[in-house]
Parts: C-alpha cells; sequence; structure tokens
C-alpha cells in the first residue's frame, strides 16, 4: 500500500515537472503572441463587457492582418468573468500560469480591474485597463496601465460643465456605494462643484443592483436642487431615471461614463430624454481614424461603436504598439515600452501615458435626444 | 415639498415596496404553517414569475389593464404548476425523513432554478415591458404612479381572496386541519398530499403575482433578481411570525416601510442592517413574531 502511495506521488510530480516545463511556451520567440483578455461578456455589465470585447477583437483582426508583431500573429485569448466579484483574479491567474500570456486585457469595472492587478503585479505581465476610470487600479503597481482618463479628471470636468453649461448652482448627488468606480466619481465632483462657488444640498446612496430608488429620490425631490448628478451604471441609472420622473422630478440628470450603453434608453425610455453624460469618444468627431474604426466595426458587428469598443480597440492597439517598440514579450521590457507611449493615435483621441500610467487625453459631452446618444461639447485635459 | 408630503409620499413608497413583500411572505408562511420548514426555492419562484411574464407578454396583447392583468394571470398558473411539480418531486420523497435533508434540497432546487434560467435567458438584465400604461398621477405634491396603484389593488384582492380561501373554503379548513394536526388530520380522511400541493400551487401563484408586479415596478429582470427580495420576504413572514397568514402581510408592509424611511434618510448605507436589527429585536421580545403564538415544542 505505502509503495503504491509513494509511486502516485513520484508520477504526479513528474507530471508536474512536464506540465510546468510547457508553460513558458507562450512566450517563446516563435508561434503566436498570447494575449489575455477579461471581460463581462454576461451579467449585469455585459454591455461593457461584450463592447470592449468587439473593440479589442477588432484590433487584433486588423494587427494580425497587417502581417502581425515582430512578425508573429496576436493570439487572443478571452475568458468571461460574468460581472461577478471574485471571478477576475482566479481569470488572471489562471491566463497568466495555464496559457502564459504575454499581456492581460481588462477590465471595465475598476472594482474587477483591481482584482486582477496584484496578480499581474506579482507576475510581471503588464495589465492594460481598456476602461477602469478609478485612480486606484494604477496605484497597484508598476506594471498595471490604462488607456482612460482619471475619475478625477472626469469629476472635475463635469463639476465645470454642471457649472457652466447647465447653470446649476444647487446640486443633488445620487451615489452608489457598492462600486469604487460611483464613490470615487462622487468625491472628485463634489470637490470642484464646491471650489468653484456651488453646493451640494443633498447627497443620497444607494447599493448597485438595487430596484427601489424612490425613498432616496424623495429625499432629493425635497431639497430642491437645480440638477442631479448621478455617477453610477446604465442598469441603475435607467431605473432611477424612470422613478425619479414618475416622482416628477424635473430637472437635467447627468453621469458618468457607467452610463454608456444602449440599455440606457432601452430601460430608461424617455425619462432620460434630455439627460447628459460624459465620456471618452463619440462616433460623430470628425476625424479620419475614427471614421475608418467606425465603418469598420458596423462591417463588422452592425452596430455603432461605443466608447468601452473605442477603448477595448485602442487597449490593443498601444499593446501592439508597445511590443513592437520593445522587440520582445518579455515582462520588464513591455513594460517600459508601455509606460514611453507618447501621442500615440488612438481612436479614443491623442494617448499620452503619463508618470502615474494614466492615460492623458480628450473627454466628450454627449446629450441624450431622440433615442440617441449625440455630441455635445470636447474637452481637452490641461 | 414640505415635511409632510415627503412623509406621505416615503409612505406610499414604502407600501409599494411593502405589498410585494408581502406576497412573497405569504408563500414563505403557508408552506410553513402546514409542513415546518422554510421553502427557500420561494425566492426563485418570484423570479421564474417574472420571466414567465416577460415571455407571456410576447404573445399575449398587453398595454390595457386587462392584457396585463392576462399576463399575470397566465404567469400564475405557470408558477402554481411549477411550486406543485418542485414539491412532486423535490420535497415529496423526503417527507417523513429529517427536517435538514429538505431544507438542503430547497437551497438546492433554488440553485437549480437559476442557474436553468441563467442558461435559457443568460445572465444579461432583461428590459420587463409595460404591461400596464405607466401614467404619474401627482396631487398636492404627493406622486403616484399607475403601476403603485395596481400593486395596491392587486395585493389587496390577493390578500382578501386568500383569507376567504383558508378561513371559508372546504379545502382552507383542510390547510388548517393539517397545520394543526398532521397525522390527525389524515386519520380524518383528508388527503394529506392534496392538501399540500394545494398550498404550494397557492403560494407559488402568489409569489408568480409579486414578480409581475415588481417586475413592473422595477423593469429590469436577471436570474438573480429573487434573492433579495426573497430573503427580505422571508425576514417579514418571521417578523409577522412564521406561519401566520395576517402576520406574513403586516410584516411585509412594515419591512417595506422601515426600508422606504431609512434610505430616505442619511442613513441608507444602513438599510439592510437597520431591518435586520429591527427583526432581532422584535424577536427578542415576542420570540414568535408580532402575531404569532408561542408553542412550547413538543418533542
Amino acid at each position: 500500500m505505502r509503495r503504491w502511495r509513494v509511486c502516485a506521488a513520484l508520477s504526479l510530480t513528474a507530471a508536474a515537472l512536464i506540465f510546468s516545463g510547457c508553460k513558458p511556451a507562450g512566450n517563446n520567440a516563435t508561434g503566436d503572441i498570447k494575449v489575455g483578455e477579461f471581460a463581462s461578456l454576461t451579467g449585469k455589465e455585459a454591455a461593457f463587457g461584450q463592447s470592449s470585447h468587439h473593440g479589442t477583437e477588432l484590433a487584433v483582426a486588423e494587427i494580425n492582418a497587417r502581417g502581425g508583431v515582430l512578425g508573429r500573429k496576436l493570439d487572443l485569448l478571452t475568458e468571461d468573468d460574468q460581472s461577478k466579484e471574485g471571478e477576475s483574479k482566479t481569470i488572471a491567474e489562471k491566463l497568466i500560469s495555464r496559457d502564459g500570456v504575454v499581456a492581460l486585457l481588462g477590465e471595465v469595472a475598476s472594482s474587477r480591474s483591481l482584482e486582477a492587478a496584484p496578480v499581474c503585479q506579482q507576475r510581471q505581465i503588464p495589465q492594460i485597463s481598456p476602461s477602469s476610470t478609478n485612480p486606484k487600479v494604477t496605484q497597484i503597481g508598476d506594471y498595471i496601465f490604462r488607456v482612460c482618463f482619471v475619475d478625477p479628471f472626469q469629476g472635475k470636468m463635469l463639476a465645470k460643465f454642471a457649472i457652466d453649461t447647465l447653470k446649476a448652482k444647487r446640486m443633488a448627488v445620487l451615489t452608489d456605494v457598492a462600486t469604487a468606480y460611483s464613490v470615487g466619481l462622487a468625491k472628485y465632483f463634489d470637490e470642484t462643484f464646491t471650489n468653484l462657488g456651488g453646493e451640494i444640498v443633498v447627497e443620497q446612496k444607494y447599493s448597485g443592483g438595487d430596484r427601489d430608488f424612490k425613498a432616496q429620490l424623495t429625499t432629493i425631490k425635497a431639497a430642491n436642487a437645480d440638477a442631479l448628478f448621478i455617477p453610477g451604471y446604465y442598469t441603475d441609472v435607467g431605473l432611477i431615471a424612470r422613478q425619479a420622473r414618475e416622482l416628477g422630478l424635473t430637472y437635467p440628470m447627468f453621469g458618468g461614463d457607467g452610463w454608456e450603453a444602449p440599455e440606457l434608453i432601452t430601460i430608461g425610455g424617455e425619462a432620460v430624454e434630455g439627460c447628459y453624460y460624459s465620456t471618452h469618444y463619440s462616433p460623430e468627431v470628425k476625424d479620419p481614424l475614427v471614421q475608418k474604426f467606425v465603418a469598420d466595426f458596423k462591417a463588422k458587428y452592425g452596430s455603432i461603436p461605443d466608447a468601452m469598443a473605442a477603448l477595448g480597440y485602442d487597449s490593443a492597439m498601444i499593446l501592439a504598439d508597445a511590443i513592437k517598440r520593445a522587440g520582445t514579450t518579455d515582462g520588464p521590457k513591455l513594460r517600459d515600452a508601455l509606460a514611453a507611449t507618447k501621442g500615440f493615435p488612438g481612436v479614443a483621441g491623442k494617448i499620452t501615458i503619463d508618470s502615474d500610467r494614466n492615460a492623458q487625453k480628450p473627454m466628450v459631452i454627449l446629450e441624450v435626444t431622440n433615442g440617441g446618444f449625440h455630441l455635445l461639447q470636447q474637452i481637452n485635459p490641461e | 415639498m414640505t415635511g409632510f408630503q415627503k412623509f406621505l409620499q416615503q409612505l406610499i413608497n414604502g407600501l409599494s415596496l411593502g405589498s410585494i413583500y408581502a406576497l412573497i411572505a405569504l408563500g414563505y408562511t403557508m408552506v410553513y404553517g402546514i409542513l415546518r420548514f422554510i421553502n427557500f426555492a420561494h425566492s426563485d419562484v418570484f423570479m421564474a414569475g417574472a420571466f414567465a411574464g416577460y415571455c407571456f407578454a410576447r404573445i399575449v396583447p398587453h398595454h390595457s389593464i386587462f392584457g396585463g392583468l392576462a399576463v399575470m394571470l397566465l404567469a400564475m398558473v405557470f408558477c402554481a404548476a411549477l411550486g406543485v411539480f418542485i414539491e412532486r418531486f423535490a420535497y415529496r420523497p423526503l417527507r417523513g425523513t429529517s427536517n435538514l435533508a429538505i431544507l438542503i434540497t430547497a437551497i438546492g432546487v433554488s440553485l437549480l432554478l437559476e442557474n436553468v434560467t441563467l442558461l435559457i435567458f443568460n445572465a444579461t438584465p432583461k428590459t420587463f415591458p409595460t404591461l400596464i400604461p405607466d401614467k404619474s398621477i401627482s396631487a398636492g405634491g404627493v406622486s403616484l404612479t399607475t403601476n403603485e396603484l395596481v400593486v395596491f389593488g392587486v395585493t389587496a384582492v390577493l390578500l382578501v381572496a386568500l383569507q376567504w380561501i383558508v378561513l371559508k373554503t372546504r379545502m382552507g379548513a383542510a390547510m388548517r386541519a393539517v397545520s394543526f394536526n398532521y397525522q390527525a388530520a389524515s386519520l380524518v380522511g383528508i388527503n394529506n398530499d392534496r392538501v399540500i400541493s394545494f398550498t404550494f400551487a397557492l403560494g407559488s401563484a402568489l409569489a408568480a403575482a409579486g414578480g409581475i408586479l415588481w417586475s413592473s415596478l422595477y423593469p429590469s429582470i436577471d436570474p438573480y433578481m429573487g434573492v433579495l427580495p426573497g430573503l427580505k420576504a422571508f425576514v417579514a413572514a418571521v417578523l409577522g411570525g412564521i406561519g401566520n397568514i395576517p402576520g406574513a402581510a403586516l410584516g411585509g408592509l412594515l419591512l417595506g416601510m422601515i426600508e422606504a424611511f431609512v434610505n430616505g434618510s442619511r442613513y441608507s448605507t444602513y438599510t439592510d442592517a437597520i431591518a435586520f436589527a429591527t427583526l432581532i429585536l422584535i424577536l427578542l421580545f415576542r420570540p414568535a413574531g408580532l402575531l404569532g403564538k408561542f408553542q412550547i415544542e413538543k418533542v
């Protein structure tokens, strides 16, 4: 019996050795370059995940059609985290240790990017988040990058927009306390808005996934504000907007890039008409690069790409550009090349990676009119 | 908006939320009253009701009071059948064994329902169709939507109907008899299996009604939508005195009200904590719940 056990243990160890020997295969100088992607392909933020994934997929297809990078094709390995907490970390582990990816693209939601980031940092595999805007994400370590602007910038610009364009003096804020994104954005907005002479007259809270917001909205209505700022995600925002209008709240509502999804309109219906949100890109920007991207995306997926698609596209393009400049897929060298990205022409604006590994780039404000999103103004970084 | 208007508005908000909790709580309480076990799959029958409504709304012309009610009736029939089916194949084979086995089976059925729905409809939230034209009526600074009116109306009608079934019909008498003494009931010629099936059908139909009303108020549905309302309704049932039908209704309304007032205050982050703390407090002073009668368990 004991001998049998020793045999089993030995053969297991042998098997483990053999398989672990296979691991670096993805990093060899020949064969396809494996790139990992994790996205919320299903679940409550599925609209974001799908868009972002389509953008990334399109970019990889384009890169490969041009002959790939360093003479090798990119092989995109995509995993679905189901919009659930706790999945991203496991996926990052799996993609890095089992599949041997050279870099990881993802996620949209800051909370989930934050889950995967420590894994990437520890394994020295660069992670590029296409659209997580919470500052904490890239603070995890020097291997974590993003190709979008951060919430302090977005919050500041939104506060300016509220004062300059909406002429709002008394502001109501409704924050989702369950997401790092919403809490952060609300904080930066509040700071700038008060500094510019505005007043936050009421601040209410909810937890993402709640269905009933009428109690909070009743309190907000009683406070007589000029506008309502909702830094949440589209599913909640759609329901909030409906209930706000039902309660007779007539003033403008606006929010950040978490609003960006067609579902905002299917859920919110007429209630979201005349609302505003800030985002990274608009397909209405008259740049030939943007127009080519819109045409290609439409040809492949049959829809106009949104901001998440544009950022998903940019994240893969920036990675390819960095691999080319680094001349290798080796983690530390790739990291240095990514950090040196300057004035890269992305479809969501010119991207420069700053010393905090965040992108410096323009922001746009869109208005919901006639059941669609339309460009209102473009704001450049200072 | 004056303080009083705000109070009235919160009262309406709380009542509409509480009405739905009450409908779900009734299902928990009826099954407990008869079988002495918590049917944890009940919250997923609520979810199944919403999805059934989502599907039926595609075939039945809705957008009117009658169309909406037709969709609700169909969903109720569907869920009644589902409830009977679950009882027949998951719980009945285990009856007479330990209560723990049935409890764990209930959790299993709950996960099964969630994941089958996930398989069919995937995890992306669906927009629930507008069954009844949604209009907002505003009077004296307080607004009320047609959906909320329907919620109040349907809940009131269903509660009265349930009270009538339990107190005035032969089946109701049989239900009370089985609840009072399971063995003695079968000795006097009551078909216990039929009574239990009926109870499940009734409870599940109420859950379906709750599911449809909930989705009309908050038109975004997903396979996990039942978890939280189900838990709240369970708390409501315990709050009112589990096994007691008016108690479940009272508990539901009370819980809805507590939620509305806490959510509207500065302490909205603590809504669930406060709701559950209330439960603990009430149970400390009235261990059998608000309307429940305290009984010594005979071993």
